[in-house]
């Protein structure tokens, strides 16, 4: 199944891209999915950095398991304000 | 009213909006954007958001506000893209029966804001730039 994924502020800066499809297997969770960026990506490792997901605009947890078409996001530390 | 803009946010729209005529008090918050950060001298600022997920955590924010204190209406704008040194990035205004109620929801906001919107700043220095992030605590869990 595929998942679109967005990427903001320091991120899609590492990766050069605003979005993506990726190809994710049946079960797997929004942590899985980091994990495989990670691989492909290793830029986007930055040191200390502390992430939330948001899965279709809502925080979820790591172990979140993703459905086809899901909106995920990997959110840096916010500093809005 | 609780959305984000690329253009300069108008105070007066915010503070017209959360008019009510149960209201005593209108209560307003005003994020600027300053020169200096930690002794660096700051040149630009350009904020990223995720826009839709950010309104909605606005509005959360919004009504998390209306559960704590007597309020009447609550608006936020935030401001996205290339902010300008004294410019308002954030403007919160509240309206409430009683000053009391309507001073706490504004402190609230702002502080919740810095913590949960998906709203991130790049301060431009002389030679450089750095995407600045404040968060420490666990992930959060909402749905």
């Amino acid at each position: 199944m595929k998942v679109r994924v967005k990427f903001f502020a320091i991120l899609r800066e590492k990766i050069g891209a605003a979005e993506m499809t990726r190809d994710i297997e049946e079960g797997g969770t929004v942590g899985d999915l980091w994990r495989a960026l990670q691989k492909d990506y290793p830029k986007i490792d930055v040191p200390g950095i502390r992430l939330l997901y948001a899965v279709n605009q809502s925080y979820v947890k790591p172990d979140h398991v993703l459905k086809d078409q899901d909106e995920v996001v990997f959110v840096p530390p916010v500093s809005g304000g | 009213m609780f959305r984000v803009t690329n253009d300069p946010i108008d105070l007066q729209e915010l503070v017209d909006y959360v008019g009510d005529p149960e209201a005593g008090a209108i209560a307003t918050f005003i994020g600027t954007t300053r020169n200096n950060n930690e002794g660096r001298r700051v040149i630009a600022l350009d904020y990223d958001g995720y826009a839709e997920m950010a309104e909605k955590e606005l509005a959360r924010i919004g009504e998390d506000a209306k559960t704590k204190w007597p309020i009447c209406r609550m608006a936020i704008v935030h401001r996205l893209g290339p902010v300008q040194i004294t410019e308002a990035s954030v403007i919160i205004a509240v309206s409430a029966g009683h000053r009391d109620a309507a001073f706490a929801a504004c402190r609230f906001a702002i502080e919740e804001i810095k913590k949960t919107v998906p709203i991130w700043k790049k301060e431009v220095y002389e030679g450089g730039e750095v995407w600045i992030g404040t968060q420490t605590g666990q992930p959060l869990t909402r749905s």
